[in-house]
C-alpha cells in the first residue's frame, strides 16, 4: 500500500518538490551574498557613519526575492491542504476507486492510514524545509527588523509552518471526506485554514503565556502630539500587545498616549489614530491656555510635573522575545494536535460510519 | 473435433442441445470412435454458458455409454451410433425428394409442407408409442 | 460444505427507508449464481453488504463462513467489480497490476498478464483511456487474479453493447472453468444470465421473491392455460404466482413440486424469463395492493 500511495502522490509530489528544489537553488545563489552584506557593512554602519545609505541598500537588497519569497511560508500551507489534503479521499470517493480499493486484500484502517501517513509526513517535510531554508535566507534582514514576534512575521519563520501544513492536510482530508467532492473541499479548506490562523494569530497566540505587564513614566514627545519615548526597559524585539495610558487608579484611560493641550481648562487626552480621547482626567491649573508641548522647556517640565502629580502612567502589555521559542513550540504542539484530532475523526468515520 | 452452438430460443434446454448435436454429429459420421470431443473450456470459451452445463452433458453422454472422461485428458468417444441404417441414408433421401417435388406441383408453400409433414409425423410418432 | 453467500433475515435502511428487508438466503458454493431484479430493488445493496462496503442494518451475513471485510485474509478470498467498473483513470493498466499485486498476497501475475495478452490490451495505455468494455475486462482482471473463492460482480455488463458483453461473459466462464470459482452477479436483464447461471435470486421490491437451481425452478414452474378458474380454489400443493382471466379462460403461473394431474388444464413450458417475470409482477402487484391499502387479489 506504501508503493501504491507514492505511485498515487507522484504528480503532486513532483510538482512541489520541483518547485522547492527552484527555490533552494536562488536561496542558495542568493542567501550567502545578502549574509556578507549584512555582516560587512550593515553591523558596523554606526561607527563608519554611513547607516542611512547601507540599510536602504540592504533593505533592498534582492528586492525580488524578498517580495515573492516572503510570504511562501503563508501561503504553502494553504496550497498542501487544497492539492494534497482535499482529494485525497474526495477522489476516490467521488469515481468509486474507493470501491476497488477497498476490496482488495487490506482493511479500510491500514488503507486510510497509509494514505494519510504518507501526505502527511510529507506536507510536514515540505514545509519543515521550506521554512528552514526561508529562515535562513531571510536571518540578517529579520534581525535588522527586529520584527519575528509580530503577528505578521510569527508564523512565516521556525517551525510553525509544520504545524499549519499538519493540520490544513488533516483538515483538506477530512473536508474531502464529508464533502466527498474535490472542489467544494478544497473551497472548505481554504476557508477553514485562513480561519485557523486568524484565529489562532489574533485570538489565542496573545494568551498562549500570561502576558507580562510593565509601568512606565508618561514622558512628553519631542513634537505637537507626537508619541512619548518610553523609559520602557523593552528590548525592541519584543511583542508588544497594548500600550495602555492608566491613571493613578489603575484604570485604562487611552491608548498609545499622545498628550495635546486643551483650551484654558484640564488637560484632554488624546490619543493617535484610532484611539480614545477623554477629557477631564485631572486639572493641572497652573498650565497657562495655549501651552503645547514641545514648544518651549518650561511649559514642557510644567505639563510634565502635572502628569506625574496626576499619577498618570503608561502600562506596556507585552510577551518577551524571550519567549519566542517557547511560542513557536506551544502553537506548533496546538496544531499538530488538532490535526491529530481531525485525523481522528476521519478514521472513525471511514471505519464506523461511512456506509 | 466438433464445434457446439446454441439456439437460445430452441425452447429446449442447453446441455439437451450439446447432447443432440453429438449424436447428431454421431450419427452423420463426423464423429467417429476415439475421437476427442471439444474441452469444457473450449466449449465454454465459444458458447459463453455455465461449465457445468457441459458437464452435465457430457456426464448424460457418459451415462448413454457414448462417450468416456479420461481425467486430465478430455472427454472421448466411445461408440458411434451410425449404424446399419446407413446405407439405406441415400435411398430414402430420393424417395424424400421426389415427395417434395411433387407436394412443390400440387401447390404447396414451405409453410404448408412443413406443417404436412410435422403433423404426420407427430401422429405416427404418437401411434408409434401407442 | 461452506456456502458461498449466506444471509438471515439480512436489511439496510438509508435515511428511514428498506432497500433491503428480511433478505435470508444460502447460495450454495460452486455455481455461478444471478441475482436478478429491477432497478432499485437492491441489488447492489445485498452485493456491497455481501463484501463489507456497506454495514447492515439488521441481520447477518456471511461469505465463505466469514463476516465480509473482517481481515485481510477474508478480503482477499473475495474478489468483487463494482457497477460501472471504477479504476484509476491516471494509471496504466500495467500499473493497475502492480497495484493487485502489492495489495493482495495470492496475486497470480502470471494469469493476469496471460488475460491482459489474451484481452489485446495495451499495458501501457491510461485506464482512463479503456472503452467501457476493456474497462470491464481490466476489473474483471483484478478481481479474478487474487485467486478468489467467490467472485461478485455487481451489474458488469449492463452498459456493455452486445459483443462487448459476449466477450465479457465468455470469459468469465472460461475463468469459472479453468478455476473453480463461485460467481455471484448481478443484472436486470434475465437474458444476460440465462447462459450462465445454474443458481438464481430473484429481488424486487427489497425482499427475495424466489431462489433456487435454475433447472429446478424451470422444472417446478408451469404455464396452465384452461377454462376460468378461481387462483385460490388452486390444490394446495400449487402455489399460483401469476393470474390473469379473460371471461372465459384463465393463464396462471404455477410453482409445483409434484406433476399437474388436472385434465383441464394445458400446461405450458416457462422459459427462465417467464419465471422471473412472473414473480416481479407479484412483488409489484403486492407493492401496489399495499400502498392502496387494499388486500393483494391473487
Amino acid at each position: 500500500m506504501i508503493r501504491f500511495t507514492l505511485r498515487q502522490f507522484r504528480a503532486s509530489a513532483a510538482t512541489a518538490y520541483a518547485a522547492m528544489a527552484v527555490i533552494a537553488i536562488v536561496l542558495a545563489v542568493t542567501g550567502p551574498r545578502l549574509a556578507h552584506y549584512y555582516d560587512a557593512h550593515v553591523v558596523g554602519c554606526q561607527a563608519a557613519g554611513n547607516c542611512n545609505a547601507v540599510t536602504e541598500t540592504f533593505l533592498g537588497f534582492y528586492h525580488a526575492v524578498q517580495a515573492s519569497l516572503g510570504p511562501v511560508l503563508l501561503v504553502l500551507p494553504a496550497l498542501i491542504g487544497i492539492f494534497w489534503g482535499a482529494p485525497l479521499l474526495a477522489h476516490e470517493l467521488e469515481t468509486g476507486t474507493f470501491r476497488l480499493a477497498w476490496t482488495q486484500s487490506l482493511t479500510r484502517n491500514r488503507w486510510l492510514a497509509v494514505k494519510m501517513g504518507v501526505g502527511g509526513l510529507a506536507a510536514m517535510a515540505a514545509a519543515g524545509l521550506l521554512s528552514l531554508m526561508v529562515t535562513w535566507w531571510f536571518s540578517p534582514l529579520d534581525r535588522w527588523n527586529g520584527n519575528r514576534f509580530t503577528p505578521a512575521m510569527f508564523g512565516e519563520r521556525g517551525i510553525v509552518p509544520i504545524g499549519y501544513a499538519a493540520f490544513a492536510f488533516a483538515f483538506g482530508v477530512v473536508g474531502g471526506l464529508l464533502i466527498r467532492r474535490t472542489v467544494p473541499a478544497m473551497a472548505a479548506t481554504l476557508v477553514a485554514y485562513l480561519a485557523a490562523r486568524l484565529g489562532m494569530t489574533y485570538l489565542v497566540r496573545p494568551h498562549l503565556m500570561t502576558p507580562l505587564r510593565v509601568t512606565t513614566a508618561v514622558l512628553l514627545g519631542g513634537k505637537n502630539g507626537a508619541a512619548p519615548a518610553s523609559a520602557s526597559t523593552l528590548n525592541p524585539q519584543d511583542w508588544v500587545l497594548a500600550s495602555n495610558t492608566i491613571n493613578a487608579a489603575g484604570h485604562v484611560i487611552g491608548q498609545d498616549g499622545t498628550i495635546t493641550v486643551n483650551g484654558t481648562q484640564g488637560i484632554m487626552f488624546a490619543t493617535g489614530p484610532g484611539g480614545v480621547s477623554l477629557a477631564g482626567v485631572g486639572r493641572c491649573p497652573n498650565i497657562p491656555a495655549g501651552t503645547v508641548p514641545g514648544r518651549d522647556p518650561h511649559s514642557s517640565s510644567l505639563l510634565q510635573a502635572c502628569i506625574t502629580r496626576l499619577g498618570i502612567r503608561q502600562e506596556l502589555v507585552y510577551q518577551p522575545i524571550s519567549r519566542y521559542w517557547a511560542f513557536q513550540g506551544l502553537e506548533l504542539a496546538i496544531f499538530l494536535a488538532a490535526a491529530l484530532a481531525l485525523a481522528g475523526i476521519c478514521f472513525w468515520w471511514v471505519c464506523r460510519r461511512l456506509t | 473435433m466438433i464445434e457446439f452452438h446454441l439456439d437460445s430460443r430452441s425452447g429446449v434446454a442447453p446441455y439437451l442441445q450439446l447432447i443432440q448435436q453429438v449424436r447428431h454429429a454421431l450419427r452423420l459420421g463426423l464423429l467417429r470412435e476415439g475421437d476427442q470431443l471439444p474441452t469444457v473450456k473450449d466449449a465454454v470459451a465459444r458458447l459463453a454458458i455455465n461449465p457445468n452445463t457441459v458437464l452435465k452433458a457430457y456426464r448424460e453422454l457418459e451415462y448413454e455409454g457414448l462417450a468416456a472422461a479420461r481425467p486430465g485428458v478430455g472427454t472421448f468417444v466411445t461408440r458411434t451410433l451410425s449404424d446399419a441404417s446407413l446405407p439405406a441414408h441415400g435411398p430414402l433421401r430420393q424417395d424424400l425428394r421426389r415427395w417434395l417435388a411433387r407436394a412443390r406441383q400440387a401447390g404447396l408453400d414451405d409453410e404448408s409442407i412443413e406443417a404436412l409433414f410435422m403433423s404426420t409425423f407427430r401422429a405416427a410418432a404418437g401411434e408409434d408409442v401407442a | 460444505m461452506t456456502a458461498a453467500l449466506h444471509t438471515q433475515d439480512l436489511g439496510k435502511r438509508y435515511r428511514g427507508r428498506w432497500a433491503l428487508r428480511g433478505c435470508t438466503l444460502t447460495v450454495p458454493p460452486g455455481r455461478v449464481a444471478g441475482l436478478v431484479g429491477p432497478n432499485g430493488a437492491g441489488k447492489s445493496t445485498l452485493l456491497q453488504l455481501a463484501v463489507g462496503l456497506l454495514r447492515p442494518s439488521a441481520g447477518t451475513v456471511e461469505v465463505l463462513g466469514g463476516p465480509p471485510a473482517h481481515d485481510p485474509e477474508q478480503l482477499a478470498r473475495v474478489g468483487y467489480v463494482a457497477q460501472d467498473t471504477p479504476v484509476y483513470a491516471a494509471l496504466s493498466v500495467r500499473e493497475h497490476l502492480r497495484f493487485g499485486a502489492w495489495l493482495n498476497p495470492r496475486w497470480d501475475n502470471e494469469l493476469a498478464g496471460r488475460r491482459i495478452a489474451q484481452l489485446d490490451l495495451d499495458p501501457g495505455q491510461r485506464a482512463g483511456k479503456l472503452s467501457g468494455g476493456q474497462r470491464a475486462q481490466l476489473a474483471l482482471t483484478l478481481a479474478l487474479a487474487k485467486r478468489p473463492g467467490l467472485l461478485i460482480l455487481d451489474e458488469p455488463v449492463a452498459s456493455l453493447d452486445p459483443l462487448a458483453r459476449r466477450e465479457f461473459l465468455r470469459h468469465l466462464m472460461e475463468a469459472v472453468a479453468e478455476h473453480e470459482v463461485s460467481v455471484l452477479l448481478s443484472s436486470h436483464l434475465v437474458t444476460d444470465l440465462e447462459r450462465v447461471c445454474d443458481y438464481l435470486i430473484v429481488l424486487a421490491a427489497g425482499h427475495v421473491q424466489v431462489t433456487g437451481e435454475v433447472e429446478q425452478l424451470l422444472a417446478t414452474h408451469h404455464r396452465l392455460t384452461g377454462p376460468r378458474r378461481d387462483p385460490a380454489a388452486m390444490p394446495g400443493g400449487q402455489q399460483v404466482i401469476e393470474a390473469s382471466h379473460t371471461d372465459r379462460q384463465s393463464t396462471l403461473i404455477v410453482r409445483s413440486e409434484g406433476p399437474i394431474h388436472d385434465p383441464a388444464w394445458t400446461v405450458g413450458q416457462l422459459s427462465l424469463e417467464d419465471v422471473v417475470l412472473a414473480y416481479m409482477s407479484q412483488a409489484n402487484c403486492a407493492g401496489q395492493a399495499s400502498r392502496s391499502g387494499l388486500e393483494a387479489v391473487r
